[in-house]
């Protein structure tokens, strides 16, 4: 008979590493990074077979900080890494770590083109709306009008929803959470690691030195429940203080509207429920914007198919079902002559 | 076919060692086919072979213009051949264009076959010509054989009731039968291959046929009333084996697998297509058996850096592109050095700078292989020299990149790429195995431990337990791993990687002098697929009782530990490339070499005479 071993269960702290954290005090990564370890935790993660890659930006030191395998790569290109690796090792558990620079500026063609592809990884961009590491230039994800040092007279940039860009992609999870929301992100990074194929999960992220409370309108405590919708699968979205706003479909302006229960003959049959399968929908709810809406967090958009990287594992499993790996056969494949 | 070399067998057949054909018409006219075919039917018929297809970079340029002409040369004989040929001997060409582009190549009193059903007024017009070539002097110096390829291969074709499009694609076969028939050629191989080729469409098939056997039979009957000739060449000595013709892309692709068999490893693609590396690409998709990934990414960036991913997850990366990709790939390849992991970067070189010329030939991609990086960055360079030797550059190339955890990059060209020559085939079983063992033990371990002897840095791949580590770009500690932003770390850093890399030289095997002494008057050096041309030019220069010697280096970086004392003892060096003196730098920043020069960037390999005049030039004045 088998010995029964208890297997230690790993807590938050054993996903720490010696290294000192070095963003500034303040800043919104240190919250992600125990969220980060708190899912790990959570999720039961085996430190081993989980690897952190990540692109170059304050957010993307984060491999550094936990007790993983870890590769800090070149700025735009961690997709690429992360494919060659999951690619290389479908047992490994793969997170990508960018910014809004690193992701969607430099890397927004590495980007787009992992998200369509599929491959079976959890990606968290860290969206501080600002360049970091660089000392706060503006970003691609910048509102229009922000003053800093490449933009004295403000950007007059179009900025671009990172949400909006991974569905359009062809992401098949597309999830939101907010840095200091350790109550919520945990569970919607447990639904990105458990997903098979690309999950993509934008985070926002105070940067308190370059682009401080960016994010206050519908991130502060106290209003959090007016200016905020956790959504979840199968139940209403109704959300606010008193339980009573609701997000209605007006099919005749075919968009969302935030109703109130009780007023204008509204009931809350009329609330829309959150389906995270409906691709049109998950357009609209990334949509929505302060302060006129509530800003959606939460898994938006869930609908799996096959991943890249099991696909490409099946090709090669048939080869070599198929055909024999015989190298001498090979170079002797086609015509050939014999000399005497 | 020069006087010298040739001799009566009989009345009819003519004995030669070796000569130069060139196929040559319009990029619809199926040259490169007809070419390759012919090429097949001489392998096997036991003479010794180089070809060099030459075609443009437009895949379907407008019918009969000059720059939409596609060649394929073939040297072959019964004598040694390295290279494709200087001049041909007989062209073949298929419409005004492809005279036009080609006939100042002819050697004089060469012989032409033309399709006189081609040379219509407007086909004479697109090709620029004023005046039909066929009605003025300006063949005269040539043995000018006119049929009309044309009105005889729809003929022969009719009954097979193909379109008019189809019919006139035989013309090819026609031909091919043609040249077949006047060098002793087997019809068979071929007639066999094209039932292959078109076994879904067997009136295609049987109309090529028809048309190859036709083409025969023309010689055959028209040799009393014309002067068309058969030529007779021996068969090559070549050593007992079992042989193929192979090119330069396939020998290396085949030399990176079997160094991938050697090192237990399974190899990770990350490519995206160019010219005139994809068919590396496209080879490496299929031998997916030996457990070969490839990722065609969205770009050169994202294909790198996946294949450093899969060789930090423990496979062999490797990448492959051209000159504009490599460049794109640069960054990468600086990360790879600083995480120390070993990667395989394919650099087919083709004419540049920029776009440059996609379809021709150079090797001006060598300061950007050994120098072309942000801060000091070194890396091990190979070159292939011929088209048979990236199996052997391949294998050398990947025990390099996993003994020393290092990047190699592999650097070949256009030419030699689709160059193709007859190959014994090796056996794998001949080769010393050099297995990869990942590092596996705790104690101690951090990501920055290095092998005291070899330098390298020790390779433990994700999945191993307690051995979870973090590595990057930046700067790490010595004695950790851990970031470092000390500056005598830095230094020290710095300093053992540029000495792990200086240390294959000990690794590596001594320079040879490929043709000719050690010390002497003159040295030609070259490097990558001048090989050919310098071996032919030397072995004519000798011949002739001059005293120069061929010296051919594979290790580019780092160079071979007695190659300054092996140039130090000849009174002249030359060294010869296809740019304007990448290597020559190099040679003389190392060694303060007083080197002279030789250099050719046309989009067209050296000729022999090229080479053979500047050996000539530089001995002279030599006492
Ligand atoms: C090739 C290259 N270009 C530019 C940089 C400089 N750089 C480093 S991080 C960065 C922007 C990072 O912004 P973001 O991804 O939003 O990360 P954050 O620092 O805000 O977390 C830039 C431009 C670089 N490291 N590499
Ligand atoms: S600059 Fe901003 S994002 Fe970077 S560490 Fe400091 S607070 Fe965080
Ligand atoms: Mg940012």
């Amino acid at each position: 008979m088998n010995k029964q071993v208890d297997i230690k269960k790993l807590s938050p702290k054993d996903f720490e590493t010696d290294q000192e954290v070095r963003w500034c005090p303040g800043c919104g990564d240190y919250a992600i990074l125990k969220g980060v370890q708190m899912t790990l935790a959570n999720t039961g993660a085996s430190p081993e077979n989980t690897v952190f890659v990540s692109g170059i930006g304050c957010s993307s030191r984060f491999p550094y900080y936990i007790s993983t395998y870890g590769f800090h790569t070149i700025h735009g290109r961690a997709p690429g890494f992360a494919t060659g690796i999951k690619l290389a090792n479908p047992d490994l558990d793969v997170w990508l770590v960018t910014g809004d620079g690193d992701g969607l500026s430099i890397g927004g063609n590495h980007m787009l083109h992992v998200l369509r592809r599929n491959v079976d990884i959890q990606i968290m961009l860290f969206n501080n709306e600002i360049y970091g590491l660089t000392k706060g230039q503006y970003s691609p994800t910048s509102q229009p009008g922000l003053i800093t040092p490449s933009t004295p007279m403000g950007s007059v940039d179009a900025p671009l929803s990172p949400c909006v860009f991974a569905l359009g992609a062809g992401a098949r999870f597309v999830a939101r959470g907010i840095d200091t929301s350790l109550k919520e992100l945990p569970v919607t990074l447990a639904r990105a690691k458990d997903h098979k194929g690309a999950s993509f999960v934008e985070i926002f992220q105070n940067c308190i030195v370059y682009n401080d409370d960016v994010f206050g309108e519908f991130t502060q405590k106290k209003t959090a429940k007016d200016t905020q919708i956790h959504v979840k699968h199968g139940e209403k979205m109704i959300f606010g203080k008193d339980v009573i706003k609701g997000l209605w479909f007006n099919a005749e302006k075919f968009g969302l509207e935030v109703v109130v229960i009780g007023e204008n003959g509204i009931t809350e049959d009329d609330i829309l429920v959150h389906d995270e399968t409906n691709r049109h929908i998950a357009f609209m709810l990334c949509e929505l914007e302060a302060p006129d809406y509530p800003v959606v967090c939460g898994v938006i958009y869930c609908n799996p198919a096959e991943s890249y990287d099991k696909a490409v594992q099946d090709q090669v499993a048939q080869a070599k079902r198929d055909k024999k790996a015989d190298f001498n056969a090979l170079l002797r494949r086609g015509r050939t002559w014999t000399v005497e | 076919m020069s006087v010298q070399s040739t001799q009566h067998v009989n009345d009819d057949v003519t004995k030669l060692e070796s000569v130069v054909i060139r196929f040559a018409g319009d990029s619809g006219d199926g040259m490169q086919l007809t070419g390759s075919q012919f090429s097949v039917a001489t392998a096997l018929e036991g003479s010794d072979l180089s070809t060099f297809p030459d075609f443009p970079a437009e895949i379907r340029a407008p019918v009969g213009t000059t720059f939409g002409v596609s060649a394929f040369q073939i040297n072959f004989g019964s004598v040694e051949v390295s290279t494709a040929g200087d001049e041909p001997d007989v062209l073949i060409v298929m419409n005004p264009a492809a005279l036009k582009v080609n006939l100042n190549n002819l050697r004089k009193g060469g012989m032409i076959i033309l399709d006189e059903g081609a040379f219509n007024a407007k086909n004479l017009k697109k090709a620029g010509y004023e005046v039909s070539p066929l009605e003025d002097e300006s063949l005269a110096q040539y043995n000018l054989i006119r049929i009309d390829i044309t009105r005889m291969t729809v003929e022969t074709v009719k009954k097979f009731g193909l379109g008019n499009k189809d019919s006139l694609r035989c013309k090819n076969m026609w031909t091919l039968g043609l040249v077949l028939w006047m060098f002793g050629r087997k019809r068979q191989p071929i007639i066999d291959s094209l039932a292959q080729k078109f076994a879904k469409k067997p009136d295609v098939a049987n109309a090529n046929i028809a048309a190859l056997n036709a083409g025969h039979a023309f010689g055959e009957t028209a040799e009393m009333s014309s002067n068309l000739h058969r030529y007779q060449i021996n068969k090559y000595e070549e050593e007992a084996g079992i042989y193929r013709t192979v090119n330069g892309n396939q020998s290396l692709c085949w030399g990176i697998l079997a160094g991938s068999q050697l090192a237990d490893l399974e190899i990770l693609l990350g490519s995206y297509p160019i010219t005139p590396a994809s068919p590396l690409l496209h080879m490496l998709s299929d031998m997916k058996e030996f457990g070969v990934i490839t990722f065609q990414a969205e770009d050169e960036i994202a294909a790198i850096c996946s294949a450093i991913g899969a060789s930090f997850a423990g496979k062999l990366g490797m990448t492959t592109s051209s000159g504009p990709g490599i460049a794109l790939k640069t960054e990468a390849i600086g990360l790879a050095i600083s995480t120390e992991l070993p990667l395989i970067i394919v650099d087919i070189q083709r004419a540049g700078p920029s776009t440059g010329l996609p379809t021709k030939t150079e090797q001006s991609d060598l300061y950007q292989a050994v120098w072309g990086r942000n801060g000091d960055a070194p890396i091990v360079v190979i070159s292939v020299s011929t088209s048979t030797d990236g199996f052997e550059v391949g294998i050398e190339a990947v025990r390099l990149a996993t003994k020393y955890m290092t990047p190699v990059m592999i650097l070949s060209d256009g030419y030699i790429a689709n160059a193709s020559e007859p190959w014994k085939i090796p056996d794998i079983n001949d080769y010393d195995a050099f297995p990869v063992k990942f590092h596996q033990d705790p104690e101690g371990f951090h990501p920055s431990k290095r092998d005291p002897e070899t330098l390298a840095r020790v390779w433990a791949k994700p999945g191993t337990p307690e051995l979870m580590h973090r590595i990057g770009g930046i700067e790490k500690d010595y004695d950790s791993g851990h970031i470092s932003y000390d500056a005598d770390n830095h230094q020290k850093m710095t300093d053992v990687r540029r000495a792990k890399i200086d240390n294959i030289a000990q690794d590596i095997p001594l320079q040879e002098v490929s043709q000719g002494t050690e010390g002497g008057k003159l040295a030609i050096v070259g490097w990558g697929s001048t090989y050919g041309s310098i071996h032919q030019a030397v072995k004519k220069a000798r011949k002739d009782g001059l005293d120069v010697s061929h010296i051919h280096i594979r290790h580019i970086w780092p160079l071979p530990r007695n190659l300054e004392a092996l140039l130090n003892s000849y009174d002249r060096v030359i060294v010869a490339e296809m740019n304007v003196g990448q290597l020559n730098t190099l040679l003389r920043s190392q060694y303060l070499l007083d080197s002279v020069l030789l250099s050719k960037v046309s989009g067209q390999p050296f000729k022999i005479a090229e080479i053979h005049e500047a050996i000539v030039e530089n001995t002279g004045d030599l006492k």
